[in-house]
């Protein structure tokens, strides 16, 4: 059982949770992340950890509510808990030996790709960072990247809010302009993520991306989270999240991610009912989960 | 002198049309009456060669006697001198190639039903007896840290905490049983006697720590200097094998862990429960193992039209257990022996839409005894089936030698042991069950959490004289 300390919504989608969980926060790294499960009747759900505090003991989580299981974090305060969280799980990401790096975020992605700015820029690292948005409403974490890293460059799609276009066309940007990095780290929408490491690509600068496939155990056990690396099948919780760039098969992890979809949609539609009587509950300020 | 022919007592089995969509449990035990009346069959062999062909030596003429006196609960006494967990061994020990192998009455006609007579002194206990004072040795405030609930590590923390050790156990899934729990299903072995177990463990003082994965939150050097005197790895062997065949990384195809993980401890037959699953139409399960039968079982009663059963040798090298087979078949799984898988077929949009197979012929015999499978050629045929669930055998789980170098693995990441007291290459480390010797079975596992148990508290002991 783990307390929820602190709700702050980012943005119009995406919340953050900050959860006492001092034994996670105390091992935890940039690049692992965390399975929760909300209730009895949940599913386990992985969730990067997108900061962590060991002297407060806890960990922060980020998240869009799109899934049933979102939706139901959504409805919890602070104060409420939740019934199991695992971790810290996955390797932590390598950067060993980095001097320069850039950082980008797409969407959701710049909340996993924030602990990884933070911790490189905080260990002497020059860090560029490029986050991108849909539109001006959506931008989060400004001013936390901001404290975080070199040179921070933001993009919205709609040019709304900092520069227009998309991460890709300010990433070519600066490669082509001449700035030299040895490690680039995307993490976004996987579409995001291929089209950074095809820009990087011709510039033979080292992409790392972080994968976010279906998982159960997150121990290596169930094999969900396989995904195809330079034509071999490697399990995301154990030998990842994190995976060479110009080597992973996308398109294979598209359409596994999307397996559930439909019925994501159709569960949702069944389970509507109950999401309708939690929040009414919380509303009432009554029954709590617990 | 007992008539020889006679065949056993059969149990009574919900109707197979009626339990291939149900979870409830399809043997239903015996009554006290057919209790006896089997128990009569057992000839009371002085040398018992049943006994010797149990893993842990269970008393079975002495247990069966006492059924036949009517004496239920001696007949569990009886059996729990040597083994702890007669409500799960008797429904899912291989008796066949173990215990009732060995029985005489099997020569002339059926052997002896060991682990249904097992079973039913079990049941009878529980129903009996639903909350029992275990007997315990005085606390001696050492530390012993088990690590996996499945059971190996049930029946280690178990033995520990009988002798008075304060034994904590970490768990890395939510709910405690390893295997268990997320892998053999509800209408094998229900769960309530899981339950039955983990409620034993703490009223004997056992701390369980659940969604604490070892190697991860914590190392074993930092169990060390927490002050656990002794740990004792019962990890298990979950991680799947695939084929390296064309169209695995489908969608539609699951390693029979993932599957089974989500139906059994996630729930997804339960419709209360948020666990997403494909609604299959058609399955195909590839392998013939129990883990193999229970995917196929499964899938049938999540509600598929069809199951195929496909496995690369003859029903005669199945290794599942015969009543599983058995049972599989009358409820309509469908069995393809001697075929093979080469590829699954894309529906074109990333979904499975069949699985290609070939048919294979059995060869000479090779050194270990097993004949060799060849490829037919030109025998290639595909079953149209949306979902393909992969049973291939699994190896021991790998987070905890990735977290400790200092652990010897084998070839294949088998925890390397001293067989007579299952220390491994760290100081104050042992291991036993699946993470040992890779996928075996349950009662292994238990032998081997007792036998950890024993060389814990012996090692133990002379370091506190
Ligand atoms: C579907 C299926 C059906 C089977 N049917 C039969 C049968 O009918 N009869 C039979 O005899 N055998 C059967 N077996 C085999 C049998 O279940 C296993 O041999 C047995 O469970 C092994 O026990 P174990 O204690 O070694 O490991 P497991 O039961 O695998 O338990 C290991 C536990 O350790 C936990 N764990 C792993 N890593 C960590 C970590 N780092 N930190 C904390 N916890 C960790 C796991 O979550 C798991 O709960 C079956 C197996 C399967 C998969
Ligand atoms: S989540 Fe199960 S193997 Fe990775």
């Amino acid at each position: 059982m783990a307390r929820i300390v602190t709700k702050r919504r980012l943005n119009p989608t995406v919340t953050l949770l900050e959860i006492e969980s001092p034994m996670i926060a105390h091992k935890a790294k940039p690049g692992q992340f965390v399975i929760l499960r909300v209730d009895e009747l949940g599913e386990r759900i992985p969730l990067t950890i997108a900061d962590f505090d060991s002297i407060r003991g806890t960990v922060t989580i980020m998240y869009q509510s799109v899934g049933l299981t979102t939706k139901k974090l959504d409805l919890l305060e602070s104060g409420d808990t939740i019934l199991d969280l695992v971790g810290p799980l996955g390797n932590p990401t390598e950067v060993d030996h980095v001097k320069r790096a850039v950082v980008i975020g797409g969407g959701v992605g710049c909340a996993i790709a924030f602990p990884q700015a933070k911790f490189l820029y905080r260990a002497g690292v020059h860090v560029d960072v490029i986050i991108g948005f849909r539109n001006k409403d959506l931008v989060f974490l400004e001013g936390s990247f901001r404290k975080n890293c070199t040179n921070l460059y933001i993009t919205t799609d709609d040019g709304s809010y900092g520069e227009k276009g998309f991460v890709t066309t300010k990433l070519k940007e600066l490669l082509d302009a001449g700035e030299q990095y040895d490690l680039a780290i995307a993490i976004g929408p996987v579409p995001m993520m291929r089209f950074v490491a095809e820009t990087t690509k011709p510039y033979g600068l080292h992409t790392l991306v972080s994968l976010n496939p279906v998982m159960v155990d997150g121990t290596g056990m169930c094999g969900g989270c396989r995904v195809k690396v330079d034509g071999t099948v490697k399990f995301a919780c154990v030998d990842g999240p994190d995976f060479d760039g110009h080597l992973v098969d996308y398109d294979e992890l598209m359409t596994r991610n999307a397996v559930y979809r439909d019925q994501e949609t159709a569960a949702a539609e069944v389970h509507r009912c109950r999401l309708q009587a939690l929040s009414d509950a919380a509303m009432m300020g009554g029954a709590r989960n617990g | 002198m007992a008539d020889m022919t006679s065949p056993r007592t059969s149990m009574p089995e919900r109707d197979p049309r009626l339990r291939r969509r149900t979870f409830e449990e399809v043997s239903l035990g015996y009554t006290e009456e057919m209790a006896v009346a089997e128990a009569n069959r057992c000839l009371q062999c002085k040398h018992a060669p049943c006994t010797a062909g149990c893993p842990v030596n269970v008393r079975i003429p002495e247990f069966i006697a006492k059924i036949a006196a009517r004496d239920f609960e001696g007949a569990y006494q009886a059996i729990t001198q040597t083994h702890g967990a007669p409500a799960i061994t008797g429904r899912v020990c291989p008796q066949e190639t173990q215990c009732e192998a060995k029985c005489v009455r099997g020569i002339k006609s059926e052997p002896v039903a060991i682990g249904r007579l097992e079973r039913f002194a079990a049941d009878w206990h529980m129903a009996q007896k639903p909350a029992f004072a275990l007997p315990k040795l005085p606390a001696n405030y050492t530390h012993v840290a088990v690590v996996g609930s499945g059971p190996a590590g049930l029946t280690c923390a178990h033995d520990l905490a009988q002798l008075g050790y304060a034994v904590t156990l970490f768990e890395s899934f939510h709910t405690v049983g390893g295997v268990l729990v997320y892998g053999i299903p509800e209408f094998r072995l229900p769960k309530t006697i899981i339950r039955r177990a983990e409620a034993d463990l703490r009223s004997l003082g056992v701390q369980i720590k659940t969604n604490t994965v070892v190697g991860r939150v914590v190392t074993l050097d930092e169990l060390m200097e927490e002050g656990y005197r002794a740990i004792f790895l019962s990890t298990g062997a979950g991680l799947p094998k695939f084929m390296n065949i064309s169209g695995e990384g489908l969608a539609g195809v699951y390693s029979a862990n993932e599957y089974l993980t989500r139906v059994n401890l996630m729930h997804a037959w339960n419709p209360d429960y948020e666990t997403p699953l494909i609604k299959s139409r058609s399955v195909a399960v590839v392998g013939g193992g129990n883990v193999a039968m229970d995917a196929a079982r499964c899938a049938m009663r999540m509600g598929a039209d069809e199951v195929h059963l496909i496995y690369r040798r003859s029903e005669a090298e199945m290794p599942a257990r015969a009543e599983e087979v058995h049972h599989a078949k009358e409820e309509g799984i469908q069995f393809h022996f001697l075929s093979n898988p080469v590829a699954v077929t894309n529906n074109g949009s990333g979904h499975a839409s069949g699985l290609t197979c070939v048919k294979m012929e059995l060869g000479e015999a090779d050194s270990s005894g097993r004949r060799t499978a060849r490829t037919l050629e030109d025998s290639e045929f595909t079953l149209k089936v949306d979902t393909v669930i992969m049973a291939l055998g699994t190896s021991p789980n790998p987070l905890i030698r990735m977290a400790d170098p200092n652990l010897n693995v084998d070839r294949k990441g088998c925890i390397i042991v001293d067989e007579q007291t299952l220390h491994t290459s760290r100081e104050g480390v042992y291991a036993g069950g699946d993470a040992v010797t890779g996928a075996a079975t349950v009662i292994l596992a238990m032998g081997a959490g007792k036998l950890a148990a024993q060389s814990i508290a012996r090692a133990l002991e002379t370091q506190s004289d």
